[in-house]
């Protein structure tokens, strides 16, 4: 069934597809018309679900790790602050090797206050051991849940769904809706290896030496490491249910292209539009969007870049003192290869200003026409 | 010679790591026996993430989920959660937390918990400092006691937070106060927690020889002298307003409960006066509320 319906309440069809057990969130813009959503269903008795209204979200997260433990499957949604408060528990929930699922609306991080769409938020957790997957449009989003369940499920770790404030949020698009009995077949009910039993007792989380230590995160860098792989079989089966797959990158436009433009979130919909338009002008061309941001798809994307003489990569979000993160990222991946392109890092759309159509195409002509950046950081539509 | 009405059962094993005359060791000891093993524990940041030993082992023979410092209400509440969503009802959940973790920094996590009446027992595990990092202050350190955070020179300057008053007027239904000098009393309020559901919140007192600077033969001892001091009264609050007061027929002065303890030892008398009128004025704030 297709309907017209905006990113938050994409968010609370896939949460219900995935028949999620416990849900425990707290409430900030722009997040708000999720827990509002899933509010509504569970109050109609349509969903068996038990939602946990808790007091922060610290306490979100923390509820959930009690969940999780406790043998069932986890969901939360949060942005910016929210998210910045968690910030301890979601590297408990990864320790703890606990496949919870959380919606990210990307919302700025203040002061000054501000309520619009940056990456600030999630990538300030990039290091707290969860898979971050972002997502370009509605359909994308509702869809990426139900891959996340699958995907945490299997290699034990939390995954983040990350989609942009008010730009998919609250902005409607038609969404193809599955059935219940078409989703339970490809995400069957959660089996924890290890739940809580009074039968069986078991301690969680408990305090470990410098002996057995380093052991413990090993096992969650091998268990990162299999997520690639675990991904794409997860993605190739949703595309042959749903005729829909997303992998962990997407190339588009010219098949072979000297200048390649590296994108995340929705501003890959408006450069799927500039990129054709600047192929039919002459440039050499093309876009990749990238989907997955932990693991970092480092294979996918080398694959992809072979015989382009330049990325030009647009961050939504700023490191200070560094410049963009997926900028760092890509830097950081390339270096070990023979080949290496050079990386035009431009800033843009902090705080949610708009990147238009004109400002990807200043990118990409920008890139086009200078042999390497003139500085680390290219700031695209910076008043100065 | 009356006989003993505590459990014989153990769900406590040997090889914890608690110091010598740990009064925490002994409430744990006789919380277990009390809570049986139909019982999942959550532990946040205390002295008691440590003592029951390192991975691979564990001296609590329950399910135990050590968790974060903030977050003992919360974490509960998910379990229960989860343990509801997979039908079992019977399955009891406690949090066992430090002062710190309760009066402090989980306090907000803890109040939420009570709010919603989450269905569990809190036992807070009150040693009146940060005893596991080394004896800190906490907003349950007694006034003009010693720590590391408030020497003598300074020593500190408020009053222990009224956390009990605090819970009643989360309108909880039934929290109570106990202390291992009266194990009988304690057991029973545990089973009486443990027949009612939603929040039930349990304030034991337990001494701390280094943290208190006291002998370690002397810890069920002070346990007593907190009570007949009236520096730590017996008490049952139910749904927040009835409240049953224990009246303590040996009454003594505050400071043969002070004078045992190293962490008063810097006292003058004219303090030891302070701290005996303010234990008559929370005697009577207390006696209002019960309605005497």
């Amino acid at each position: 069934m297709k309907k017209v319906i905006t990113g938050n309440q994409a968010v609370a069809y896939g949460v219900i597809l995935s028949r999620v057990d416990v849900i425990s969130a707290y409430p900030i813009t722009p997040q708000t018309t999720i827990v509002e959503e899933l509010s509504e269903l569970i109050a109609s008795g349509r969903l068996k679900t038990i939602f946990l209204k808790v007091e922060s979200e610290h306490s979100a997260m923390a509820a959930l790790i009690g969940a999780s433990t406790g043998g069932v499957r986890c969901f939360t949604a949060t942005s910016s602050h929210g998210l910045a408060y968690m910030h301890e528990m979601l590297h408990w929930a990864s320790g703890a090797r606990l496949p919870i699922v959380l919606v990210n609306v990307n919302r700025a991080i203040g002061p000054p206050w501000n309520i619009w769409s940056d990456q600030s938020d999630s990538l300030s957790q990039r290091d707290t051991g969860w898979i971050q997957l972002y997502c370009e449009n509605n359909q994308e989003v509702l869809d990426t849940i139900l891959q996340a369940y699958r995907i945490a499920e299997s290699v034990k770790l939390p995954v983040m769904v990350v989609l942009d404030a008010y730009v998919l949020s609250h902005t409607s698009e038609a969404v193809e809706i599955p059935t219940m009995e078409e989703v339970d077949p490809f995400l069957p009910p959660y089996c924890p290896e290890y739940p809580i039993d009074t039968q069986e007792p078991m301690a969680f989380s408990v305090i470990t030496t410098p002996e057995y230590f380093l052991e413990f995160r090993y096992k969650i860098q091998k268990a990162m490491e299999q997520v690639p792989e675990v991904a794409k079989k997860v993605d190739d089966e949703f595309r042959s249910r749903f005729s829909r797959g997303y992998g962990a990158i997407e190339r588009y436009g010219k098949k072979e292209a000297e200048i390649l433009l590296m994108t995340s979130g929705t501003v890959t919909g408006t450069s799927r539009i500039v990129i054709q338009k600047l192929i039919e002008k002459g440039v050499s061309v093309a876009g990749i969007k990238i989907k997955r941001f932990r693991p970092f798809p480092s294979e996918e994307i080398y694959e992809e870049i072979k015989g382009a003489k330049k990325l030009a990569v647009i961050d939504r979000n700023l490191s200070a003192g560094v410049g963009g993160i997926f900028a760092q990222e890509l830097r950081a991946s390339l270096y070990s290869r023979g080949e290496r392109p050079q990386v035009f890092g431009f800033i843009s759309g902090l705080g949610g200003r708009d990147i238009t159509p004109e400002l990807i195409e200043e990118a990409v002509r920008y890139t086009w026409e200078h042999p390497q950046p003139e500085e680390e950081i290219l700031w695209l539509g910076l008043k100065k | 010679m009356r006989k003993t009405e505590i459990p014989s059962i153990e769900n406590l094993g040997h090889g914890h790591l608690a110091c010598a005359g740990c009064g925490a060791a002994v409430s744990m000891r006789l919380t277990l026996k009390a809570l049986g093993e139909k019982t999942v524990m959550v532990i946040p940041a205390s002295c008691w993430s440590i003592i029951p030993g390192s991975w691979p082992y564990s001296s609590l023979r329950i399910p135990v989920v050590h968790a974060g410092f903030v977050t003992g209400g919360a974490t509960a509440s998910g379990i229960r959660a989860a343990l509801n969503i997979r039908g079992d009802y019977e399955t009891l959940v406690a949090v066992w937390a430090g002062d710190g973790g309760t009066f402090d920094i989980g306090l907000q996590a803890l109040s939420g918990a009570a709010e919603r009446n989450e269905d569990f027992i809190y036992i807070c595990n009150d040693n009146e400092g940060y005893m596991n990092t080394g004896t800190q202050r906490s907003s349950a350190t007694p006034m003009f006691a010693w720590t590391t955070t408030t020497p003598v020179m300074q020593p500190k300057e408020n009053p222990k937070k009224d956390i009990m008053a605090i819970m009643a007027d989360h309108q909880i239904p039934y929290a109570a106060t106990a202390t291992i000098a009266y194990p009988e009393d304690f057991l029973r309020k545990m089973k009486k927690a443990m027949k009612i559901r939603g929040t039930r919140f349990i304030h034991l007192l337990s001494p701390c020889p280094p943290g208190w600077k006291i002998p370690s033969e002397l810890t069920i001892k002070i346990s007593r002298l907190a009570v007949r001091s009236r520096v730590f009264p017996l008490y049952e609050i139910e749904n927040g307003i009835s409240y049953t007061l224990q009246e303590e027929s040996h009454v003594v002065p505050v400071k043969e409960y002070l004078k045992l303890q190293g962490r008063f030892s810097h006292l003058t008398d004219s303090e030891i006066e302070v701290i005996q009128e303010n234990v008559g004025r929370a005697r009577e704030r207390l006696m209002k509320k019960a309605g005497d």
